[in-house]
């Protein structure tokens, strides 16, 4: 029989309010195996933790069970407090009366009645619990991060600061990410590329840095401390050896049909082609799909031209497998798809461009060298429109429910630019709310504003129609109550951003959770940020959730703690709830190695003494270092041999039968 | 039936005295001319009461559980249908199939003495069975009765006449007769009901239920070391029905354990002492598994995965069971 | 049975399986949120709903529940990479077999929840003791000893 403490928390008022704390305390007292009830302030706290802790040895307690917030929450917290008074820790069960009970329940009685039954149900489970020791892994010293954009550079970085190995996938042919297709940054309005460059080179320079571009994440296997990754890279189908970056293929080469995509389409590159001047790794790639001698078989003229005799077009792709102790996923975003967006005639006119487009457009190093020009033909813009929240903070299902949180910057920063260098160029900006929260964020946007005049109209674009080489903007202005029709000459619209497309693909490798929206979930929304739910993936800039470049290298450099914290280790405990195989029921039928996700049953054939006879039989046997406890076995076992430490099919049941008791 | 009987006598001689095979499993004479029961044969001299006729019904896979893991090979005689019931347990690696010769014997669907009873007929002494007619010897004279009428259930709705393993052929080369009915027949006609109807028919079934564990018993897939039910660390174990629920429970269970890998070998149904038609059970699970996953024969071969090992990526939801037809 | 008892307002018992990592973690979400659900809902954390046995459904009807929800990962994106596949298929045949054997197909239900989503969460647990409490109490598959052992 164990000895069994209860102990209920207020949570200040968060239990206290709904729930009869006192009472609960009181109820549970009569339960089987429970010897102390009692209800404190804050259970978490050093006061509570200290009240259980003396209870356990004044009591000479077997279990403990803590009636409080979700173990989601402090169930480790509490398994610690266990662990120093000497209990074993997975002698600790949490009923969660907080987020499963007072906060949602009003009337009291109610509330404390379910409280009871919760209590009464950890009990009955803890009634069975048996103490549990973790085993241990090793950690492997290296980390991965997948995504190449300044997220992924600045975690790189830090890791490698600390002086682990870091291997980044990038799936494009460089490294910068969206940051280097901008032209300045807001508040400061330093300019893109003077400052992501050097820590381009410095990732690439590093020692401890290994960059697998133009590659992707094949398969992820294994768990935190020791992931097995397969890396497909690419074929570049140039010798990056070999190839010494003159960039004289890309001029020769003949085919200029294909987008060019660090200029968001906006020109043409060749099929050969270095993405931009400042590419790391400074090698071409030949695009196959474009390429005419991939397509005909005739041409080769870069091959011909190549002293370095870098070309190679029988390269293929090769998969590198790599083993891991941490992940950090840094994958980012792209600008939503406008096919949805009829109204603002994005199809229709090259005039009307995403914000990303108009960085191009006024990047020195973009399609005009930084002369604002309208794509169509390439004359100087008199009336601009910027249009914001397209597709952000939309509920008609259009685009998408969020803020993209880095519109409202950008916007002000490009009006700002605009007005700086063309004093002449009218500048419009539609606007639902502007949200400038963040350091000298408002200042720059009043400045916009009050120094350069930027026309702000709170309302909505309704229509944006092409009319004799001008675009006919109509729109709202709600302040004054009107509406607007503006002749423009451009339009810009900030498109909402979303993750990229990989995300999600990504995310069921590495059985990471994604909201609705694609974006990885943090495994606790204020207290761990910048961790996925599952141990040992982190998480790095937009990919988790729309920010600016500050937030994401903050956030980079938060993840590369993390992983910091973790690859410091040398050895994991691992979690003990996994299963495992009486081999006196086991039939040894295979069905739990059939669905086993892992590959952790395998089976033996034994030799068992059975009523004075010798038999051989087939059993089922559970790699623990393996198991991840998920317990598919469990219910494909027919006999009920296989059953899974800390959620038996016995403390199931007695939990059932609490429930409804 | 006599010329199947000869050829399948004339090999199993053959087999076990030219050392192919150290002793045989079939059908010995039992104490009524329409209970032969399964029997092991020591050897070529032990054929003595050796049968094979209408009432050859069981199905001997089961017991080659116990028997494939002993010394020397064992002569398996095995109508079509208990092939697959061989298979599926040499799938789950319950049987060592190196250690059994399998004798597939032709088979013309087994007979429901029952059912020949309830045809009205009186005093029966024995019956000859010529293709597809029985002529009945009884007291009162000879009656003439279609074969088809007075088959077993799980030979009425015969899933095969096919094989799905076998080492030697014991068969006569006539035509075999087609199946009379569709298995599925009964399992549709009990969804079409309302749910009270459903509940009305099962409850009047299962409460017939004496928990005798024929069912259990007799079944190849229900071949577990130790069976939950049996189990007092189970958490489920019961020795007898003390209550509706567990006349449910155990039927539902026990059909759950064996849905993906029962075989449709319809022994449940046969050897009930109630005549519970417990195969509907594992029936619908099978037409069920067959429209959700697509068709699937347990025991049609050793290596594939069982639909619930299974998955794929766009299964039907669960909810499924609220769109389906049937009464509501 | 006293008059008292009988009289008293039917309130459903619902037993809701959650898997750790998306559905449990939605009702904390909604928790959090301070989305209300019927109180009658408890909920019994399990690590995946592949770990939901049949027998478990079966034992909360045996002592009483009213209805029993499943509830875990969208498919795809289970923690464990498959385990929500394989409760698909086992909840789909079990509730297929309850349905046939005339228990009220309404009182067994799986629903995919993400840790994200507090609100649905909230709405399901509604909706499920809405349906449960106009389709009555659980009589077809209980245990009446369990009850009577109350009294």
């Amino acid at each position: 029989m164990q000895k069994i403490g209860v102990f209920v928390c207020w949570c200040g008022s968060n239990i206290a309010a709904t729930v009869d704390v006192a009472a609960v305390a009181e109820a549970v007292k009569s339960e089987p195996g429970v010897v102390y009830a009692t209800d404190y302030q804050y259970m978490c706290s050093e006061g509570g933790q200290s009240r259980i802790r003396n209870a356990i040895k004044e009591y000479g307690l077997t279990g403990v069970v803590v009636c409080s917030c979700s173990p989601r929450m402090h169930e480790a917290t509490f398994r610690k407090t266990a662990q120093a008074a000497g209990l074993n820790p997975y002698m600790v069960e949490i009923a969660n009366i907080r987020e499963h009970c007072s906060w949602i329940h009003k009337d009291k009685a109610e509330a404390t009645e379910k409280a009871i039954i919760l209590a009464r149900t950890a009990i009955a489970k803890l009634n069975l619990n048996q103490p549990l020791i973790a085993g241990e892994s090793r950690v492997v010293k290296r980390a991965l991060v997948i995504g190449g954009g300044i997220a992924g550079i600045q975690s790189a970085l830090d890791i490698a600061d600390a002086g682990y190995e870091v291997d980044i996938v990038e799936k494009s042919p460089t490294i910068g990410g969206k940051m280097a297709q901008l032209d300045k940054t807001f508040p400061t309005l330093d300019c893109a590329a003077c400052i992501l460059t050097p820590k381009m080179v410095d990732a690439a320079a590093h020692e401890k840095i290994h960059l697998y571009t133009y590659s992707e994440v094949e398969s992820v296997s294994g768990f935190v401390g020791n992931f097995t990754v397969n890396i497909r890279k690419k074929a570049r189908s140039v010798n990056a050896d070999l190839c010494t970056g003159c960039g004289d293929c890309t001029k020769k080469c003949p085919s200029r049909k294909a987008k060019d995509e660090f200029n968001m389409g906006l020109n043409n590159r060749g099929a050969i082609y270095i993405p931009f001047a400042q590419a790391i790794p400074n090698v071409p790639v030949i695009d196959r799909e474009q390429c005419i001698k991939f397509r005909t078989g005739k041409c080769g003229l870069c091959e011909k031209t190549c002293s370095a005799k870098a070309i190679d077009f029988t390269q293929k792709d090769e998969i590198v497998e790599e083993r891991y102790g941490a992940i950090v996923v840094a994958t980012g975003f792209k600008p939503i798809s406008l096919e949805n967006f009829n109204e603002f005639a994005y199809a229709q006119s090259p005039d009307v461009v995403t914000s990303l487009e108009f960085e191009r457009i006024m990047n020195a190093a973009g399609p005009t060298k930084g002369q604002l020009l309208r794509p169509s033909d390439n004359t100087h813009p008199h009336e601009i429109v910027f249009v914001q929240c397209v597709g952000s903070r939309d509920t008609s299902g259009c685009g998408k429910p969020y803020c993209s949180k880095i519109c409202c910057m950008y916007t002000a920063k490009h009006a700002m630019l605009v007005r700086e260098k063309y004093p002449d160029v009218n500048v419009h900006v539609f606007y639902i709310d502007v949200r400038t929260p963040g350091k000298n964020f408002d200042e720059f946007y009043r400045r916009a504003v009050e120094e350069y005049n930027v026309d702000y109209i709170k309302g909505m674009v309704g229509k944006v129609s092409p009319q004799g080489g001008k675009l006919r903007v109509q729109g709202s202005d709600l302040l004054a109550d009107r509406q607007i029709v503006i002749d423009a000459d451009m339009v810009v619209l900030a498109t909402a951003i979303e993750p990229d497309p990989t995300a999600k693909g990504l995310a069921t490798m590495l059985t990471a959770s994604i909201d609705t929206n694609n974006f990885f979930t943090e495994a606790h929304p204020k207290l761990r940020p910048v961790e996925s739910p599952t141990a040992g993936v982190f998480l790095s800039g937009v990919c988790q959730g729309p920010k600016d470049i500050p937030e994401t290298v903050a956030q980079a450099s938060a993840a590369a703690s993390k992983v910091i914290g973790l690859l410091s280790k040398d050895k994991l405990l691992s979690n003990p709830c996994v299963a495992g195989s009486d081999e006196m029921l086991c039939n040894g039928c295979s069905a739990c190695e059939k669905v086993c996700p892992y590959g952790a049953i395998s089976y033996v054939e034994k030799e068992y003494r059975i009523a004075g006879k010798t038999q051989v039989r087939r059993v089922a046997q559970v790699n623990s270092a393996i198991c991840q406890g998920c317990g598919a076995c469990t219910v494909a076992c027919p006999s009920g041999a296989m059953d899974l430490k800390g959620f038996s099919t016995k403390q199931i049941m007695a939990e059932v039968d609490a429930i409804c008791r | 039936m006599q010329r199947i009987f000869g050829i399948i006598s004339e090999k199993a001689k053959q087999l076990l005295s030219d050392g192919t095979c150290d002793r045989m499993i079939g059908w010995k004479r039992g104490e009524f001319f329409y209970d032969p029961t399964p029997a092991v044969f020591s050897g070529a001299g032990d054929l003595e009461d050796f049968v094979y006729d209408g009432f050859c019904g069981s199905n001997l896979s089961k017991y080659l559980i116990q028997q494939s893991a002993k010394e020397g090979k064992i002569l398996a005689l095995l109508k079509p249908c208990d092939t697959y019931s061989l298979n599926q347990l040499v799938k789950e690696h319950r049987v060592r199939r190196e250690n059994v010769y399998v004798l597939g014997v032709e088979c013309r669907g087994m007979l429901d003495i029952d059912k020949i009873r309830a045809l009205g007929v009186k005093g029966i002494q024995s019956i000859e069975e010529n293709g597809d007619q029985l002529t009945v010897h009884t007291l009162y004279g000879d009656k003439t009765i279609e074969r088809s009428e007075v088959l077993l259930e799980k030979c009425r709705c015969c899933k095969s006449k096919e094989f799905a393993t076998q080492d030697d052929l014991a068969v006569t080369g006539e035509p075999m007769p087609e199946a009379p009915a569709d298995r599925f027949d009964m399992v549709k006609k009990l969804e079409a009901m309302t749910p009270d109807e459903r509940f009305a028919f099962w409850r009047s079934e299962l409460s017939k239920c004496i928990r005798c564990n024929a069912c259990r018993n007799v079944c190849p897939a229900c071949s577990c070391v130790k069976c939950v039910f049996d189990n007092d660390a189970s958490g489920v174990a019961s020795k007898a029905n003390t209550d509706t629920f567990e006349e449910n429970m155990f039927h539902i269970i026990r059909a759950f354990h064996v849905a993906g890998r029962c075989t449709d070998c319809g022994e449940c149904s046969r050897v009930c002492p109630q005549h519970i038609p417990l195969h509907l059970l594992n029936r619908k699970f099978i037409k069920d598994i067959n429209e959700f996953y697509g068709e699937y024969q347990a025991g049609a071969d050793t290596e594939s995965r069982g639909p619930l090992t299974d998955y794929t990526t766009d299964d039907v939801e669960p909810s499924v069971v609220m769109q389906r037809g049937g009464g509501k | 049975m006293s008059l008292e008892t009988q009289k008293k307002e039917f309130k459903p018992l619902i037993v809701a399986f959650c898997c750790n990592w998306c559905s449990y973690a939605g009702a904390d979400l909604a928790g959090t949120s301070r989305l209300s659900y019927p109180a009658t809902v408890k909920v019994i954390r399990v690590p995946c709903s592949c770990r939901v046995n049949p027998l478990f459904v079966l034992r909360a009807f045996q002592r009483g529940a009213d209805g029993v929800i499943i509830a875990g990962c969208h498919p795809g994106d289970c923690h464990y990479t498959t385990g929500n596949y394989y409760a698909r298929r086992r909840m789909t045949l079990l509730f297929s077999m309850l349905d046939y054997l005339g228990i009220e197909r309404e009182r067994t239900r799986v629903e995919w929840i993400s840790a994200a989503e507090g609100v649905k969460f909230s709405t399901t647990m509604n909706e499920f003791a809405q349906t449960i409490q106009a389709l009555g109490e659980n009589k077809r598959l209980e245990d009446l000893r369990c009850k009577e052992s109350l009294e």
